[in-house]
């Protein structure tokens, strides 16, 4: 699929992932276009419906990224985080989501090379994945209106 | 169950307890929840292989509530319900009288939630057989082809929330469905609408399911949602080893951590 | 009108239905799958089974779907544009295999959306398209009760057409309205000469369980009963019962948009439902399941029978069957029959 262009949606915390995506900007390091970011006070904050609602809108691929264990700004936001995001990838998993195409990462303030990292290696294995087709025909399908 | 009739009796006689929640004979040879509030209505109580529905539900029910303080039969599934509403503060130990019963109908005593507690820990509290033995063909598909069942399987729902009013975990006055602020879970029932709705309710039962099977049972149309609930029993066990409804007094799985979580999926 | 009857061998049958395809017709009947019979759409007579008393859920959705698109709409910084649905070119509905219970529920459906002055035109245009060829009933479960609400296993009422399995797996076909009429007619080499039959011979016994008129002249007067306490408190509100009932007809209306352009849906909704009732001010006149299982029954046997003239239940058993905490309506019709006569 020589002219796809995924598209990824990346949840990431303000105080970590956010400054250190900031960070390779600053650093002039190059990463793929394909990321859209959003920026959340914290992982703890992030919805897994806002994973599930990505897939169904058009997203290809999902990022998530925040402090790592320990560091983070409020303290345990990760931690619940961390937990909430294991009982959602093995749920997801189980229902047949792609799980592959969501990638959680701790990415701190200081580390802006580890974000280009994770970005553009996620871009290409989400390339190779193809668009996620299952999901989003799935999500075009209306309640056939006049049939039982 | 002469046991458990006898303390029944005692129970309504010195006015101990003003209900007992327990099975009875229902239409056409099944068997529907009896309220029974004399000790000559103590009769009618069974209990065999039919008894499955889940009587905790009714301990959180308006009406029954304020019948005053409650009896209830409880086995296996109704105990381990008891215990983990008791965690997560809807009942209190002094408000409910527990008349225990072991699979062979024998009185378990249960002189408050510690005696419940131990009665638990020594049952084995593994899911059924029959249903695990599905996850387990499930887990052995491909991707692809779990996708095709459960979305052929929920395609089929008809968003009539039967699972969610009969799981006695779902005693939310205002549930997420009922929010259109954000609007989650669309109102109609199509095919992602009805994945959405089945998935967010599994992740809401995270660490809370008690595996009593109710939502399958109460499906009108044989979809199979409590396999997506037992596969969180499933997961909270193997990752953050909890099994709910054990304590009485419990930290709710996902609002709670370890330091030394695991995160393997994490690279 | 005179109803006319006439034989339709198992043969014809299978033809009509091939028939009826060739000319764009879309035809449901009940179809197993999963263990659960219901509605499905079938290409030849082939597809439909004959092992049920009624399907799961009722025949309602051809007239009155789940889900359902009433306009889309446009917004622009000026004004709302709105596109109605177009409800006079609908395809060509056969319903074949409703029981005479679901015949006779349209009657009641029809009741409540032409009520008043109020025309439903979706639900009247959906009818007007639909064509009911019924099927009696030789056996019943102790669930029916329809011989208890003006019903019965052969009831003519509501179908176009009702079929009655006679021997050798023919049927007896009686044409019972216009529609049935033209239908037969367009089709006059498939119906032959109609056979020499008792037709009662081959329907199943339902014996009155209840006197309807007990409830009907007493049920107004019985608002502050302690009964309806006392019949709701195994049920779990989970609203099953409304969902396969033939003649429930509340539904929720909810406007979706995607920016400027979405569509308002209106969709099946229960009065079983804790939130049905509640109002913008928080306040809930039925805050309670006592008050909302009184609420479903007065309004099928007061409300229904004082405003439209007619019962609102046909005794199917649907949610009977369907309810997990076994609520039996009949059941509760008897107590009640006998508690409001005091």
């Amino acid at each position: 699929m020589a002219d796809f262009e995924p598209k990824i949606v990346a949840f990431v915390c303000n105080w970590c992932t956010y400054a250190g995506a900031d960070l390779t900007g600053t650093s002039r390091i190059k990463y793929a276009p394909n990321v859209r970011i959003i920026r959340f006070p914290c992982t703890g904050r992030i919805d897994f419906m806002l994973v599930m609602k990505s897939f169904a809108n058009g997203a290809d691929g999902i990022i998530v990224s925040g402090c790592h264990p320990n560091d983070c700004h409020y303290t345990s936001g990760n931690f619940h985080a961390r937990r909430r995001w294991m009982a959602f990838n093995e749920l997801a998993g189980f229902v047949g989501i792609d799980v592959n195409r969501i990638r959680f990462s701790w990415v701190s303030a200081a580390e802006g090379a580890k974000w280009a990292e994770v970005v553009n290696t996620f871009t290409e294995e989400v390339r190779n994945l193809g668009p996620y087709n299952n999901y989003i025909d799935l999500a075009k399908v209306e309640h056939k209106d006049a049939i039982i | 169950m002469d046991s458990v009739k006898k303390k029944a009796k005692e129970l309504l006689e010195n006015q101990s307890v003003n209900l007992i929640i327990g099975y009875g004979e229902g239409s056409d040879k099944s068997v529907r929840t009896i309220f029974i509030s004399t000790a000559d209505e103590v009769d009618q109580l069974i209990y065999d292989e039919r008894c499955v529905q889940n009587l905790a539900f009714y301990l959180m029910k308006h009406e029954v509530k304020h019948m005053g303080k409650l009896g209830i039969i409880a086995p296996l599934p109704v105990m381990r319900t008891i215990l983990q509403i008791a965690s997560e503060c809807q009942i209190k130990e002094e408000n409910v009288v527990v008349l225990g019963v072991n699979p062979k109908g024998e009185l378990v005593e249960c002189n408050g939630f510690k005696d419940i507690e131990s009665y638990v820990a020594a049952c084995d509290l593994d899911l059924p057989a029959k249903e695990k033995e599905i996850i387990a063909k499930l887990d052995a598909m491909t991707v692809q082809e779990r996708w095709t069942f459960w979305t052929n399987e929920l395609s089929r729902c008809i968003k009539c929330y039967a699972c969610r009013a009969a799981c006695p975990m779902c005693y939310c006055t205002r549930c997420q469905v009922e929010c259109n602020n954000p609007q989650w879970i669309t109102v109609e029932a199509t095919p992602m609408g009805n994945l959405e709705w089945h998935f967010m309710r599994a992740m809401h039962l995270t660490g809370r399911c008690v595996n009593c099977g109710e939502c399958g049972r109460a499906c009108p149309l044989n979809i199979p949602v409590n396999l997506l609930t037992y596969k969180t029993v499933m997961t909270v066990k193997e990752q953050f080893d909890v099994v709910s409804g054990t304590l009485a007094n419990m930290d709710s799985v996902l609002s709670s951590y370890k330091i030394d979580d695991k995160e393997n999926f994490i690279r | 009108m005179n109803i006319e009857n006439k034989l339709l061998k198992q043969s014809s049958l299978e033809k009509l239905i091939l028939k009826l395809k060739e000319e764009g017709k879309q035809v449901f009947a009940p179809v197993k799958k999963n263990d659960i019979v219901d509605f499905s759409e079938i290409a030849s007579l082939q597809e439909m089974t004959e092992d049920y008393i009624v399907t799961v859920q009722s025949a309602k959705a051809v007239a009155f779907p789940k889900v359902e698109t009433l306009f889309d709409f446009q917004i622009s910084k000026s004004n709302v544009a709105i596109t109605e649905k177009d409800t006079q070119s609908l395809p060509e509905v056969v319903l074949l295999g409703a029981r005479p219970c679901d015949a006779a529920a349209f009657e009641a459906l029809n009741a409540i959306f032409t009520w008043d002055n109020l025309n439903d035109h979706f639900f009247v245009q959906k009818l007007k398209k639909t064509t009911i060829i019924g099927f009696s009933c030789s056996k019943a479960d102790d669930k029916c009760f329809c011989t208890s609400v003006n019903g019965n296993p052969g009831s003519t009422r509501g179908s176009d057409i009702l079929l009655t399995k006679i021997d050798n797996g023919n049927y007896l076909a009686e044409i019972i309205t216009e529609k049935g009429q033209d239908l037969a007619a367009k089709y006059a080499d498939l119906f032959e000469a109609a056979p020499e039959v008792d037709k009662n011979k081959y329907l199943a016994d339902v014996p009155v369980q209840f006197e309807l008129k007990a409830i009907l002249d007493n049920i107004s007067g019985a608002f502050d009963h302690p009964l309806w306490v006392k019949q709701s408190l195994r049920c779990i509100s989970c609203g099953a019962c409304a969902y396969v009932c033939p003649t429930c007809a509340c539904f929720d209306i909810q406007d979706i948009n995607n920016g400027s352009e979405g569509h308002r849906k209106r969709s099946w909704d229960s009065c079983g439902f804790g939130l049905f009732t509640i109002h913008t001010s928080g306040h809930n006149p039925r805050e309670v399941q006592s008050q909302r299982w009184r609420q479903r029954v007065m309004h099928k046997f007061a409300y229904m029978p004082e405003r439209q003239q007619v019962v609102g239940c046909v005794g199917c058993g649907r949610c009977s069957r369907s309810c997990p905490a076994d609520m039996n309506l009949k059941e509760h019709l008897i107590n009640l029959a006998k508690e409001v006569a005091k």
